[in-house]
């Protein structure tokens, strides 16, 4: 193997991509070449890094120095300062406030407060290269589960690791797949459910970008753990680097003969497929993702039968998120003693969330679950821009709940969310600071979900659209009292009566705005007023709300 | 990509699009995935084409075709342009961005500009939040959008 005095990583995930990371990469190689450093200085194409806002970024080892917001013309000075002379380049360092550059990785708040299991190599390796993979300690842990645990063995130390499905619901993942374990039948199942369209959400796809073979790993100790020999991975149709990665990563691993007959040497035989979607939020709903991958309309199937019993194709299946598959392999590695050292009680190990909205480092993190809404978004986040408040953050993206300033200290995990009346979900965060308008933002919910609906059960199909119409009559001005009535009793008969979790919690976020902002519907509605001047048709705001009033 | 002003479909590549997926489980997405990159959207012959190879009735086939926000069965323009509305892009000021698209193109959502090189449509989230708010013009993402900044990236492909 070649050594180079220094390796220089290009964010190449989605949004540094969008922001011209390419032709930041393309211009390293010109300069180091012209330079005459192509022998000493390695450039690698990296996952997501994480650090979206200041992107495209670029990180100079074995320093560890952090440049952002790199453009192409920066390219030729970075090299002649930073690799030709060894002086860092300061105009290009990370700056938490404009007089305190941060030099190094480990020195800034953003990585400080995280902690990186399921992103342990997103940004670090070149996810092309399964050397790389492997060289982190990659496949060690399908390695050691053939060849020294047995079935019942992982789903134990699986069980005893506390993990629960980071798709949202929260099922502890051990018990899924002992369940499919345990359920007769030759064929079985593993699906990745890669069909992240919840909004606000892009962690699985910066995790398949960054990282795809942690997946395929998780995959094949799930498919030994269940006596599973075929996976597949079924993922959005938009995500075309994602699954570009994807597919480049399945046929390394089988070169490699981690996927295949007779995986490591022994018995054992499992392969993948990826599966691409065609546009359906609904699809990321378990049972309508089957009927999806069967080639029907993606509309949810009654429960019992559970998948574990008949999922696909009726066989027993398990189906895991992309994060809970991501866990799997530094699970059995550790140990499950070791993953419960990090979070809580009730949800061990960690959560990567996405931070969008109005914060000053939108992007993606990782972090203990049970950190504080504040840590995450004051600590980490770096707080809201230009001075303004707080004002609220929905969490688990649109089906989540919205929280307002007063409960920024809730312990982020499943439990403690749910008491507060909103969801971990799929780790979004939507920051929003007291420029925007409850009521309007709570139509676009609305909006949401009515558009989203399969239409396959009634409740859903209409309630979506009775409360698209209800709210729309709040933010024009025509809505009275009993709307309200109206609005609490639809949401009461959606939670019990439709039939997936897509209707069941298209209530869920506007019945919080509705309890913890209620003087602005009010204002809407009885004063015909828009404290914010964001609804258009309604009068402007009596007085201009406050700026600057931190929380 | 559009065929507006072309004659007969090819139903010879239907069929052979089919005949190599015919036999795999759960066959059809991909089945129809490939025959719109082939055709540019699914015309009614070539759905009953595929209901007839893959030995499905056409009702399902259609059903399927017409659920699926990716799926096509009418023809569209050169590029089709979403355009996110989902709360992540909304807070950024994506209705803006929304606004100046109706108005620079002159068509409302799901219609096509008369020169067929532009069909407008609002998508839920194209899973790029972190660069708020995003379009996608063909297969090609553009965030942080602003009004000026999506006329100028609607000049591209002009």
């Amino acid at each position: 193997m070649r050594f180079y005095r220094a390796h220089v990583l290009v964010c190449a995930g989605t949004n540094c991509s969008l922001k011209g990371s390419q032709a930041v990469r393309q211009r390293l190689l010109n300069e180091l070449e012209e330079v005459g450093l192509a022998d000493e200085v390695k450039v690698v194409e990296t996952g997501c890094f994480g650090l979206c806002e200041q992107g495209p970024t670029v990180v100079v080892y074995p320093e560890g120095v952090l440049y952002c917001r790199v453009t192409p013309d920066d390219v030729p000075e970075l090299v002649r300062e930073h690799l030709l002379k060894g002086r860092r380049l300061e105009r290009l360092l990370y700056r938490e406030e404009a007089e305190k550059a941060v030099q190094t990785v480990p020195q800034v708040d953003f990585f400080r407060g995280q902690q990186r299991i399921v992103l342990r190599n997103c940004g670090v390796i070149d996810p092309e290269s399964i050397e790389e993979y492997i060289a982190h300690g990659g496949y060690e842990a399908l390695g050691k589960a053939l060849t020294e645990m047995k079935p019942a063995e992982v789903v134990a130390e699986l069980k005893a690791s506390g993990l629960r499905g980071r798709g949202g619901a929260g099922f502890p993942t051990g018990l899924k797949w002992e369940f499919a374990a345990k359920a007769q039948g030759d064929v079985k199942y593993i699906v990745c459910n890669a069909d992240e369209g919840e909004p606000g959400t892009f962690k699985d796809r910066l995790i398949l970008e960054g990282d795809p073979h942690a997946v395929l790993e998780g995959m094949a100790i799930a498919g030994y753990a269940v006596g599973a020999r075929k996976g597949y991975i079924y993922i959005r149709g938009e995500y075309a680097l994602s699954i570009e990665r994807l597919e480049e990563a399945i046929k390394q691993a089988r070169k490699m003969n981690f996927l295949g007959d007779g995986v490591f040497g022994t018995e054992f035989a499992f392969d993948v497929e990826v599966r691409v979607g065609a546009g359906a939020y609904v699809c990321g709903e378990e049972t309508a993702l089957f009927e999806s991958l069967e080639g029907r309309r993606g509309e949810p199937r009654l429960k019992p039968p559970y998948p574990t019993e008949r999922g696909l194709f009726g066989k027993p299946t398990v189906i895991n998120n992309v994060e809970t598959l991501a866990n799997v392999a530094p699970i059995i590695l550790n140990g499950a003693e070791w993953y419960r050292g990090f979070g809580t009680e009730g949800s061990p190990g960690t959560k990567v969330f996405t931070l969008t909205g109005d914060i000053v480092s939108e992007g993606l993190i990782e972090v203990p679950m049970g950190i504080t809404l504040r840590e995450i978004v004051f600590g980490i986040g770096g707080g809201i821009p230009g001075g303004r408040a707080f004002k609220m953050a929905q969490t688990g993206g649109t089906s989540g709940g919205c929280l307002p300033a007063e409960l920024l200290d809730v312990p982020m995990d499943y439990d403690e969310l749910a008491k507060a009346g909103s969801a971990l979900g799929s780790g979004a965060l939507l920051i929003m600071d007291d420029t925007h308008c409850i009521v309007d933002i709570a139509r676009v919910f609305a909006r949401f979900f009515e558009h989203e609906s399969c239409g396959k059960c009634v409740p859903c199909r209409e309630g979506t659209m009775r409360i698209h119409d209800i709210m729309t009559r709040i933010a024009t001005g025509r809505a009275g009292e009993k709307d309200l009535d109206n609005l609490e009793a639809l949401a009461r008969t959606m939670t019990m009566a439709c039939l997936c979790p897509l209707g069941q919690a298209a209530p869920v976020p506007i019945m919080t705005t509705l309890k913890y902002f209620r003087e602005e519907y009010d204002a809407h509605i009885k004063e015909k007023r828009c404290p914010t001047g964001t609804c258009r048709d309604l009068a402007a705001p009596a007085a201009t709300p406050a700026a600057g009033k931190g929380v | 990509m559009a065929r507006e002003h072309e004659g007969a479909v090819d139903l010879g590549r239907v069929d052979e699009i089919v005949a190599r997926h015919k036999g795999r489980e759960g066959a059809l997405l991909p089945v129809l995935r490939e025959v719109q990159d082939a055709v540019g959207y699914l015309p009614q012959e070539a759905l009953e084409r595929v209901a007839l190879g893959l030995g499905l009735s056409l009702s399902q086939v259609y059903g399927v075709a017409t659920f699926y926000s990716l799926l096509y069965t009418k023809p569209k323009g050169k590029y089709t342009v979403r355009v996110c509305e989902s709360a992540p892009c909304h807070v950024q000021g994506a209705q803006e961005v929304i606004d100046t698209l109706v108005r620079e193109l002159g068509i409302s959502f799901g219609e096509t500009t008369p020169d067929g090189l532009f069909t407008l449509e609002k998508v839920s989230c194209l899973g790029v939040c972190g660069v708020a708010p995003a379009v996608m013009i063909g297969d090609r993402v553009y965030g942080n959008l602003t009004p000026e900044t999506v006329v100028a990236v609607l000049q591209e492909y002009r």
